[in-house]
């Protein structure tokens, strides 16, 4: 469906989304589900520019594959490798306070989320599935 | 991101359109902090909000915490269906005093 490649740069996530959206319109999926991706792969995207590549300059790599009943997002990175509990430090909304929102949202959004092997092997790559049916 | 400032019977009036996102945050960020100290109440009128994320979330939080540190009432306004969902995700819609088009809650 979508297999894009984008500056790691804050300028650029508007440009991701918009081409997000454009994607999923060609499977019609409702306004929820996109949503709700749109969103997580946004957060995914702030989680590399700024922890990743540290607001240094760098590619990130989307991919979006449309299986039945499902959608599978990957994206990735060339940053050096995080630590591998980034994805299960969310967010205690109990502690009202700026920041750390994004794993939050992506792990409420998606239905799973895991690490794969980047594609090019090096840097880190996040997985991301959506179920359509729910 | 566009934003408008008007001030109106005692209170400060930050109107938003478009896109909040980790490139037109730190520009929110900028207007908030500037008008947080001014009148005794600040409202942001969020209705043209097309779109947030976390990071425009956590700039509104912010501006919540610094107007509460100085005694300040600080409401959103006509909230979007985006970012009304966006705020219920991040549990934050019995946070923050929400009201209707400029009057009751």
């Amino acid at each position: 469906m979508q297999d894009s490649r984008h500056a790691a740069a804050p300028s650029e996530l508007r440009r991701i989304r918009a081409g997000v959206r454009r994607a999923l319109a060609e499977i019609e999926c409702n306004k929820a589900v996109v949503d709700d991706v749109v969103l997580a792969i946004d957060e995914a995207c702030q989680n590399v520019i700024r922890h990743a590549y540290r607001g240094e300059e760098g590619e990130i790599r989307l991919e979006i594959v449309h299986q039945p009943g499902r959608l599978v997002v990957m994206l990735a990175d060339e940053a050096p490798a995080s630590p591998p509990d980034l994805l299960a430090r969310g967010r205690d909304l109990e502690d009202v306070r700026p920041g750390g929102l994004g794993t939050h949202f992506i792990q409420a959004l998606m239905d799973e989320i895991s690490l794969c092997s980047s594609p090019s092997g090096r840097g880190n790559c996040l997985r991301m599935v959506k179920r359509l049916d729910g | 991101m566009k934003h408008t400032v008007r001030a109106e019977s005692g209170r400060v009036v930050v109107s938003l359109e478009g896109e909040i996102d980790l490139d037109t945050s730190p520009a929110l960020r900028e207007v908030l902090m500037a008008e947080v100290e001014g009148a005794a109440a600040l409202h942001v009128e969020l209705t043209g909000v097309t779109y947030i994320d976390s990071s425009g979330i956590a700039t509104l939080v912010e501006a919540f915490q610094a107007a509460r540190r100085h005694g300040r009432v600080f409401a959103l306004v006509a909230v979007s269906e985006p970012v009304g969902r966006v705020l219920a995700l991040a549990r934050l819609d019995q946070v923050f005093t929400i009201l209707e088009a400029d009057g009751g809650i």
